[in-house]
């Protein structure tokens, strides 16, 4: 089945590595660790958007069968991190987040004021069933359509004049408006929730006075370990983040948030250890989301359809205490040849809790917008949209006037309009028709920098030619340790199934956070690199006896079968009896590997393109997608399957921000109202048809060695706009507004 | 969830006198609605009567109608040869609703039963006068997508979320209920409330009662007929609006019809008017039209549902033509 799926034919895709213990259920999440004297605890929530708590009363959740504790900022430890007026946890934001049972303020509805912990989860819920709280309500500021012209340039950005969120201008500012033909627009988007499969999760276990362990739902367990060793103040290497299987998190576990420190001073005061698990509801409110955004854009060409200016203004919802910034704009940089080009970024704080990066971050938003207008404006040109693209091609980076380490987003175009038979597509909106429903073709593109990180392996060669790797990157669903063993089998030769790559522990070698689509690009060098460093290994052992050998080309030796072979010199020999030979019990290297300077001459990106046939009823306003084709430029594709998955996903998702995903708040009290499953909808598997997914997999060496670029974000990047185009294309009514719900379409 | 009591009953004798009894008891047969209500704090039985052994689980065509069992499954029901024969509009209905995992555990009774989707009736932080008389109706100036064009009150603007309930009202069933009084039947059409004054009853039935079966008679609705359900995804939400249209046809003319719309009222909503005004005419998308208007005569929308004033016609007219086989 995986095949036809992604059709390549001929590649050979490996099956996912932990497969078998993620179906059966061998695999172990952050709250299924059954610890000794474990406890539990559930975190009581404000009712109120703004003000002070007045008091808490806790005495019938104290008096609560099993209940050993109910913990707020009446009664919450001291966090020695907490001291210092800023926050210790180093958010990847500005701001300060939000310290857990600090002080009495409440900054949002929906903030944890309370732990109640029991010897049984439903104890505990019961029993933080009984808290009751007491306000000193303050007016509160929720409202965002209300407020946009209070939003205000970051303070990021006014803090460093060369960030990229500073006002930009290329050529005339508001050059578009010279233009001869020319279009401006409204985009919007509502907050889009993080709702993984799996809840936030996390259990804290203080092993000593000074020493934690957590079992935490996190994307990077380098970065926690610091975070939580900053806020109490103890040794790094006394801290242990064990994270080795994540059910997606999407973005939402780069930021450590408060249940997570909750749950340690829950288990710091009450001498046990403690699990928190967030409830689906209280994922709308604790651990981020897409930020709503505002944009507006005005764009120009001439008569014949070259672009004369785009000015791109966007501006994004964040917390009081919190500056969550995204490069909404970038994508408007750097994808089209415009002479003309401003973008404007704006920030609008309100009594909410603070959004973090979520799938595609910025760039979805931001291209929803680009890739909309690009399509209204091809339109009024009577331009195919591709054609219009491609008049507008850019051969190398207009942003920075580098040139690409590689693009193939005209291969992309192409390979994707036969696919999804793009010459059905009629010029003219509502001509298209099959029985009563409308007939509609869209596309969009994404792309996002292809980013790589320093990263770290440790790899140990046994002596039966098995191969146990270890790093400390997260998996959060990529599929990473099938892509890493992908690596090193191709690398040294070695059986997949004699690879072993550990994961998800702090304890192992260095990587930051799996975030922005850079994961393989670092870690799978890593892997390159020590696969390579033990071939170097080998060869200068067996070169130590056989001096014909030191002239052997590191490319012709591999092991399999556990045999060692380097066949240009003949050597076959069993690596049993080669290790004996040299006195080994097993080989060890660790190598890291990092982006040298050479890149830097480069601007660097994956592209992808999204095409979409929807079916609208005229009447009714029912949208069903009917065929989805997306392909990608991400460069070697590394393991077939996974990344199929991952594009699969990743237009599932854009589907949800197109059609479906709507956080509605009723700002009478600053509070969500759709906030579970039943209200906020996501795609269920009738919402998502034949997605037919295709790779250029072409090698970019600048970015790094193996050749990948990245492929996580622009799996979504692109998506929705190339359904709000195919459903223009198929009634000729232009939704601006996601998602676009059936009422809109009527 | 608070500390409950559990008691399975084995007889209807029993799980009657024991509910009617004990303010605080409640029936529970699939629990899909109940156990939710439950963890949410809405609702808080301190006494819990398994109805499940009862034997109220059988579907049968005795003398000229379907007679089903309150605790036949949804989804038993959806794949019942003599309700696929005679009455397929309740068996599209139903499949029309939730998830197929709910319909293995969700009973016809339950189904009846099941509360309103209204998220201020879901939030206990919110005002609802259903679930807490008094506090006011958060929707009426919140967010009332979701919510009735027809019947609603200044207390309540929620709607009844069954598909099922649609369906059963559009084919005049017959609801059989067991009490502490003794037996009674309710024409379905009666069995729900709309909110009046007392928006915290949903429907006519009194403290301890149980309901044991719903009857429907044969009738000549079992080929022309199409439910129709328009949501925010292809499957697994409520209704924006919905339709349940059966259409006896006499070559183009119709010699009877019924409809009834669901997501548009505190109970299933029949369009009587409609049916009248259809009666003798014959198939055409005009008639329809004409039909549809008079359906929707008396309709309000709210703030951010008034888009129902225009998909709930368009729907009348498209689930007419689908029945009628002109599409």
């Amino acid at each position: 089945m995986g095949k036809e799926l992604f059709n390549p034919g001929e590649k050979d895709a490996l099956d996912r590595v932990d497969g078998r213990q993620k179906v059966t259920g061998a695999a172990k999440y952050s709250a299924e660790y059954q610890l000794p004297n474990l406890a539990y605890g559930v975190l009581v929530s404000s009712s109120i958007a703004k003000g002070t708590i007045k008091s808490i009363d806790t005495k019938a959740a104290e008096r609560a069968p099993g209940v050993v504790g109910v913990i707020s900022h009446v009664n919450s430890i001291k966090v020695p991190g907490f001291a210092d007026n800023e926050h210790p946890t180093e958010p990847p934001t500005g701001g300060r987040p939000l310290r857990a049972f600090y002080d009495n303020r409440v900054y949002f509805n929906g903030q944890p004021v309370a732990i109640v912990v029991a010897d049984t989860l439903e104890r505990a819920q019961y029993g933080a069933s009984l808290v009751k709280v007491a306000y000193v309500k303050e007016q509160h500021t929720t409202d965002f359509n209300a407020n946009t012209g209070k939003a205000v340039l970051p303070a990021q950005a006014k803090k460093n004049p060369k960030s990229s969120l500073n006002d930009y201008d290329r050529g005339q500012p508001d050059g578009y408006k010279t233009a001869p033909v020319k279009i401006e627009a409204e985009y919007h988007h509502p907050s889009e929730m993080h709702n993984p499969m799996e809840l936030q999760s996390i259990t804290a276990v203080w092993e000593a006075d000074d020493k934690l362990t957590v079992y935490d739902k996190v994307q990077g367990t380098k970065p926690t370990q610091r975070a939580f060793a900053t806020e109490w103040k103890i040794p790094v290497e006394n801290v242990k983040v064990i994270s080795k299987f994540v059910g997606g998190a999407f973005g939402n576990g780069l930021h450590n948030w408060p249940h997570e420190t909750a749950a340690i001073i829950a288990a710091k005061q009450l001498k046990r250890p403690v699990k928190v698990a967030i409830t689906r509801e209280q994922m709308f409110t604790m651990v981020g989301y897409r930020p709503q955004t505002h944009q507006k854009i005005g764009i120009g060409a001439t008569p014949d359809g070259k672009l004369v200016g785009i000015t791109h203004e966007s501006v994004g919802q964040t917390s009081t205490y919190e500056e969550f910034t995204e490069s909404v704009l970038q994508q408007t940089r750097m994808m089209y040849t415009s002479p003309n080009l401003s973008t404007r970024y704006r920030l609008l704080p309100l009594d909410v809790s603070t959004p973090i990066w979520m799938r595609g971050p910025g760039e979805a938003t931001g291209a929803f917008a680009l890739e909309s207008a690009m399509d209204e404006l091809a339109h009024v040109l009577n331009i195919d949209p591709i054609e219009f693209r491609l008049k507008n091609y850019t051969e190398k980076d207009p942003d920075n006037n580098l040139p690409w380490s590689t693009k193939y987003l005209k291969e992309c175009y192409q390979m994707g309009a036969e696919r999804i038979g793009w010459n059905k597509r009629r010029m003219q909106p509502g001509t298209l028709k099959e029985g009563d429903w409308l007939v509609g073709y869209g596309m969009g593109v994404g792309t996002f920098g292809a980013h790589r990180g320093g990263a770290t392996v440790r790899a140990k060669l046994h002596a039966d030619g098995r191969l146990v790797m270890q790093c400390a990157v997260t998996d959060i669903g990529p599929g990473t340790g099938t892509a890493m063993v992908q690596i090193a089998s191709t690398t040294l030769g070695i059986e997949p199934s004699q690879i072993v790559f550990e994961l998800g522990h702090s304890d192992y070698p260095m990587f930051g956070n799996q975030g922005g689509s850079s994961t393989v690009n670092s870690v799978g060098s890593a892997v390159q690199a020590a696969c390579n460093s033990l071939k170097q290994k080998l060869k200068d052992l067996a070169s130590a006896k056989n001096a014909s050998l030191t002239t052997a080309d590191p490319k012709n030796i591999s092991i399999k079968n556990g045999q060692l072979t380097i066949t240009d010199n003949s050597l076959n020999v069993a690596l049993a009896d080669f290790f004996k030979q040299n006195n080994l019990q097993e080989m060890e290297v660790t190598e890291e590997s990092k982006p040298g300077q050479e890149a830097n001459k480069y601007s660097k990106y994956s592209f992808s393109v999204h095409f979409a046939e929807v079916h609208v009823h005229p009447k009714t306003g029912q949208v069903r997608v009917k065929k989805v084709v997306t392909g990608a430029d991400a460069g070697t594709i590394i393991s077939w399957k996974t990344a199929a998955n991952q594009m699969i996903g990743g237009v599932t998702g854009g589907i949800g921000m197109a059609l479906q995903e709507d956080a509605f708040m009723d700002h009478r009290f600053g509070r969500y109202v759709t906030k579970d499953f039943a209200e906020y909808h996501v795609p269920v598997h009738a919402d998502v048809p034949h997605i037919d997914v295709f790779f250029v997999d072409k090698p970019d060496y600048i970015v790094d060695p193996i050749g990948t670029k990245g492929l996580g974000e622009i799996a979504i990047i692109g998506v929705a706009p190339a359904i709000a185009n195919a459903i223009f294309n198929a009634t000729g009514k232009r939704i601006r507004e996601l998602p676009i719900t059936a009422d809109k379409l009527i | 969830m608070i500390q409950f009591q559990y008691i399975r009953a084995s007889t209807q004798k029993t799980a009657i006198e024991t509910t009617a009894k004990d303010a605080t008891a409640m029936f529970i047969a699939g629990g899909t609605n109940l156990v939710d209500l439950m963890k949410r704090g809405i609702t808080t039985p301190q006494k819990l009567v398994d109805i499940n052994n009862l034997p109220l689980k059988n579907i049968d065509a005795s003398t000229g109608r379907i007679r089903i069992g309150a605790l036949a499954l949804n989804s038993a029901v959806a794949e019942n040869k003599l309700v696929l024969d005679r009455q397929p509009l309740l068996a599209q209905a139903l499949n029309a609703g939730a998830s197929a995992q709910l319909r293995n555990m969700a009973t016809v009774g339950g189904n009846m039963m099941q509360r309103t989707r209204c998220p201020y009736f879901y939030d206990t932080a919110m005002p609802c006068n259903k679930r807490e008389p008094g506090s006011g109706c958060g929707a009426l100036e919140g967010f009332n997508r979701m919510h009735a064009i027809f019947g609603f009150s200044d207390k309540c603007i929620a709607v009844n979320p069954s598909d099922m309930n649609v369906a059963l009202v559009a084919l005049d069933a017959t609801v059989h209920i067991a009490g502490p009084k003794g037996n009674r039947t309710v024409p379905f059409i009666n069995f729900h409330r709309l909110p009046g004054d007392l928006p915290q009853k949903d429907n006519n039935l009194e403290k301890g009662e149980l309901i044991t079966a719903v009857e429907i008679a044969d009738n000549p609705f079992n080929k022309h007929v199409h439910y129709l359900k328009i949501r925010d995804r292809a499957s697994y939400a409520f209704a924006l609006v919905s339709v349940a249209a059966a259409l006896h046809l006499d070559g183009n003319t119709i010699k009877g019809v019924r409809l009834a719309m669901g997501g548009v009222a505190h109970k299933p909503w029949r369009l009587t008017e409609a049916e009248k005004a259809l009666v003798g005419k014959t198939v055409s998308e005009g008639t329809f039209r004409q039909a549809a208007e008079i359906a929707m005569q008396g309709a309000k929308g709210f703030k951010y549902n008034s888009f129902k004033l225009k998909m709930g016609p368009n729907a009348i007219v498209e689930a007419l033509k689908t029945a009628a086989g002109i599409v």
